[in-house]
């Protein structure tokens, strides 16, 4: 069985040796055209003039391509709202595309990209939360409120405050890319995408097609984290369109500043929050106000802001408590999935809270977030009742790995000797639901082929970004056959083999797509056990597939055997498999019912130090307990975990986006943008998967592991705000990032020295 | 007409003095292991081997190659890695694989420089190479693990100078 084995991703050997092919890296047919985009400069105005004479004019240009090129619609929108490829009368945000030309080399597209003269008159800019609230800029009408109970302050202690959580940008290392390559009667497009199947519906659609007409392939991808779920629609439709009016096969690859001017970035969050407590610190109404930076396009917001209200009480038991969610319009990039997908925006909000109260009160912060846990049985803020409640048990574990309660103490008596460099540790739970709040998004399809030497090859509608979901997909078939994993293949996801996919998101890639799998495996299992079951005269249920073997009793076969047995009897060696996730009944409107399929829990102890002369800080350990359910892969999750950490800590401390006052991102490359470095990893980071769970109710009793261990992180900012607090008596309300400059504002509030 | 040695083998390159490595390297010599990442130095995708010096080949002009050039194809084959590969693996670094030939071959180059590096030196020497999926904790678990096979195992079993004459 393979299952359950820390067996290596499987383009390990491919990615130590440069072989691992990306879309970049396939081979182009002679003649392919290349593709960039002209870009808007302005934040918002109207377009007046589009002289392209130039552009058309420089040297190797084929064709320059506006909106009126477009023969179906010019929209890239994962929602029923609009979102055009090209700028038609306005354009919304800089780095808007305006207009897009087809070259015969990669670097005369880009030069002549830069010769367009458009005369746009510009509008006022909505650049900053503040500017969109006093205009009413909202998305969906106006506010989404839901409410456990209404929040009674009556008789309880009024805590108030506000928490700032900056965006965030991909930086997926492979920019978006895509290779369009036209046939006699339809296209298949090449995508760098988490979301094969609406990257073929938008390319049908910009084409007036058929959704048959059109054929998306993706292979690996150099890194997603959700930026490449609806972003990759842009740069598909835009070769697809190429494609179709030059009639030749046509690439675009984004250059790194333009993918981070053009496409989307984590939202960013303001939480206006209101607190009752009564005597013992216990928080009994809560009022919680969610302003969230969407952007210019309604993109994937809803559904990123609705999770950030489900994850707004993290996994504590709230008595009564509202939330008001506003969902702003601003003439900056979309704002649109990134890991976590609101949820860790969410989450920062009930955890500055709780911060806040123990700070208020004295408690001993970890004792307090005990004290709020939810238990088993107990329902939600939104109304779904907890089938288990791991985390105390969590926390517990992870009490005694980190040792916590000595190094307290002993960052007590550290900060009380040394005026200059400042320690803090906390810890923070993590609950985070799993599946897609969109009820029907939740299924997934799969074709299996079995071979007659006994080999297989397979497709399944989730695509690999680098988390491993192929790895874990041939263990699971391996395992239905009992044979090696290694003679399982994964070939490229592929509309034209697996239809109607979901986005491979919600970190639901394995749960749906291998259970698809193992659905499909049965079929095939079945089929072969009932003819060999007639053969050696026995039921079906007593034949067994292990160790690369088909045995029943004293009858045993080679997989290969039974395989090719079974094509001499006529029986098919292919299936599809499907599934559907069971059990969920969820109503936004309301903001009640049962989301998600389980929760993913797990917690983590963050230690930092702070130098308070300069701002600067260091993370210097970090323990995680973790709730993988029965780890398909121990190895992959547990980098899954490691990276998700790291991911979170840079939203948290050292990536920041800074758009100027006309609405300019000043942060468009990693000269200005800075991710985490080696250098900025911690002496310690201690990963255990926790043995405790009983396991989920997926395939397998695995947990899915993408998002939640991003969210880890929020104990980082935590232990942070806490070292602030260290340098004095008065409430430090440290924002996020914290960057050297945010420490420095903090440390200068605790010690009440305003925002000196 | 430039000649550039990578690999070991030598090539007459037809382009122009200005045109950075990384794109002879990947449109002209089809040695597509070496990734394209920001095109201004800053993420380290792009890492060659220069004389056994790790540079950034996306700011390096063809005109500025001034040794033998070593690809992460050039570093170690299938069934002969280069015991940083070989760690790699075991250590299973990679997750999404782009930055992973920059990676290794920087990690390549700083044990040419320092054949035990601390943490801090790895640090130092690594914090240029940018990996979005947070595999850093591997990585230095990799590189510390090379370093020392490499000193019990000799500098044969992973020499990276990429055929200098």
């Amino acid at each position: 069985m393979s299952i359950g084995k820390p067996l290596p991703h499987d383009a390990a050997q491919l990615s130590v040796t440069g072989r691992a092919r990306y879309l970049d890296d396939l081979p182009c047919p002679a003649g392919t055209l290349h593709l960039a985009f002209g870009l808007s400069d302005v934040a918002h105005g109207r377009i007046t003039g589009m002289d392209l004479a130039a552009v058309r004019a420089a040297p190797d240009v084929v064709a320059v391509l506006t909106a009126a090129d477009i023969p179906g619609h010019n929209d890239v929108s994962p929602n029923p709202l609009p979102e055009p490829l090209l700028a038609e009368a306005e354009v919304h945000f800089a780095g808007q595309a305006l207009f897009l030309v087809v070259a015969r080399s990669h670097m005369a597209a880009r030069r002549a990209a830069r010769l367009g003269r458009v005369e746009i008159t510009p509008l006022p800019a909505i650049v900053t939360l503040d500017q969109a609230l006093a205009a009413g800029s909202h998305f969906e009408g106006g506010p989404i409120v839901w409410q456990s109970a209404p929040p009674d302050f009556t008789g309880l202690e009024i805590l108030e405050g506000r928490i700032e959580v900056g965006g965030q940008e991909h930086f997926y290392l492979e920019g978006q890319a895509a290779l369009a390559l036209p046939d006699e009667d339809g296209m298949t497009v090449q995508s760098s995408t988490q979301h094969p199947t609406e990257v073929q519906h938008k390319v049908a659609d910009a084409l007036g097609w058929p959704l048959a007409r059109v054929r998306v392939e993706v292979g690996r991808m150099g890194g997603a984290f959700g930026g490449k779920e609806s972003q990759a629609n842009g740069p598909a439709v835009a070769a697809a369109l190429a494609a179709h009016l030059t009639g030749r096969p046509c690439k675009i690859r984004l250059d790194r500043d333009d993918d981070m001017r053009m496409t989307g970035k984590r939202h960013e969050i303001r939480i206006d929050y209101r607190a009752g407590l009564d005597a013992s610190g216990r928080i009994r109404a809560l009022d919680l106000r969610h302003m969230l930076r969407c952007g210019w396009s309604a993109d994937l917001s809803a559904p990123v802001a609705d999770r950030a209200m489900l994850h707004a009480a993290n996994a504590y038991d709230i008595p009564a408590l509202r939330i008001e969610s506003h969902r702003l319009r601003t003439n900056t990039q979309s704002a649109t999935a990134f890991r976590g997908f609101g949820g860790p925006q969410g989450m920062m909000g009930i955890e500055r809270v709780l911060a806040h109260v123990a700070h208020r009160t004295g408690r001993e912060p970890l004792a307090l977030r005990r004290a709020h846990l939810l238990a088993a049985g107990q329902a939600t803020h939104y109304g779904q009742e907890l089938d288990e409640a791991p985390l105390p048990a969590i926390l517990d574990a992870l009490e005694a790995r980190a040792d916590y309660a000595a190094r307290r103490a002993a960052i007590a008596r550290w900060n009380a000797e040394n005026p200059i460099l400042k320690r803090g540790l906390a810890i923070s739970p993590v609950m985070f639901g799993i599946s897609f709040t969109l009820t029907h998004l939740n299924q997934a399809g799969a074709l299996v082929n079995v071979y007659t030497d006994g080999t297989v090859a397979l497709s399944h509608g989730g695509t690999e970004m680098g988390q491993g979901l192929n790895r874990k997909i041939a263990q699971i078939a391996a395992t239905a056959f009992g044979i090696a994993p290694e003679a399982v293949r994964i070939t490229p996801t592929d509309t034209a083999k697996v239809p109607n996919t979901s986005a491979t998101a919600a970190s639901s890639g394995t749960d749906l797509n291998g259970a698809a799998v193992a659905a499909a495996c049965a079929r095939i299992r079945a089929r072969l056990a009932a003819m060999l079951a007639a053969k050696w005269g026995c039921a079906p249920e007593e034949i067994a597939f292990e160790d690369g073997k088909v045995r029943a009793d004293t009858h045993a076969m080679p997989f290969a055997a039974a395989a090719k047995a079974a094509w001499e009897a006529r029986i098919s060696l292919s299936a599809t498999g499907f599934h559907a996730t069971p059990g969920l009944d969820w109503n936004r409107k309301t903001g009640r019912g049962r989301p998600f399929h389980y929760f993913v829990c797990g917690a983590a102890a963050t230690e930092v130090v702070l130098d308070i002369l300069t701002g600067e800080a260091r993370v210097l350990a970090a323990h995680i307990v973790h709730d993988a359910g029965a780890s398909l892969n121990p190895a992959l999750d547990r980098g899954q975990i490691e990276g998700g950490y790291v991911q979170g800590l840079g939203w948290l401390t050292c990536e920041e986006l800074v758009w100027d006052a006309a609405g300019q991102l000043r942060t468009h490359s990693p000269s200005t943008y800075k991710i985490p470095a080696v250098s900025d990893m911690p002496g310690v980071l201690d990963v255990a998967l926790w043995p405790g769970g009983a396991g989920a109710p997926a395939i397998h009793r695995a947990r899915a592991v993408g998002e939640p261990p991003f969210m880890l992180a929020i104990s980082a900012h935590l232990a942070l705000l806490d070292a602030c607090a260290a340098c004095g008596p008065h409430w430090p309300d440290l924002q996020a990032p914290a960057t050297p400059e945010a420490l420095l504002a903090a440390v200068a509030r605790a010690r009440g020295e305003g925002d000196a | 007409m430039a000649e550039l040695r990578v690999n070991g083998t030598l090539h007459r390159i037809d382009a122009p003095g200005d045109m950075p490595l990384l794109w002879v390297l990947r449109d002209l010599l089809g040695l597509i292991g070496t990734k394209y990442g920001c095109g201004v130095a800053a993420c380290g995708a792009c890492t060659v081997l220069v004389g056994g010096v790790a540079v950034r080949s996306c700011q390096t002009p063809l005109e500025a190659v001034d040794g033998p050039v070593t690809t992460i194809e050039g570093l170690g084959q299938p069934g002969a890695l280069h015991i940083l590969q070989q760690e790699w693996i075991a250590h299973q670094v990679a997750q999404c694989g782009w930055c992973q030939s920059g990676q290794i071959l920087q990690a390549a180059s700083l044990l040419r420089q320092i054949p035990r590096p601390s943490d801090a030196e790895i640090d130092a020497a690594m914090a240029g190479n940018l990996c979005r999926c947070g595999t850093y904790p591997r990585i230095r678990a990799a590189i510390h693990a090379a370093a020392a096979r490499l000193a019990a195992e000799g500098p044969a079993a992973g020499n990276a100078d990429g055929g200098a004459p």
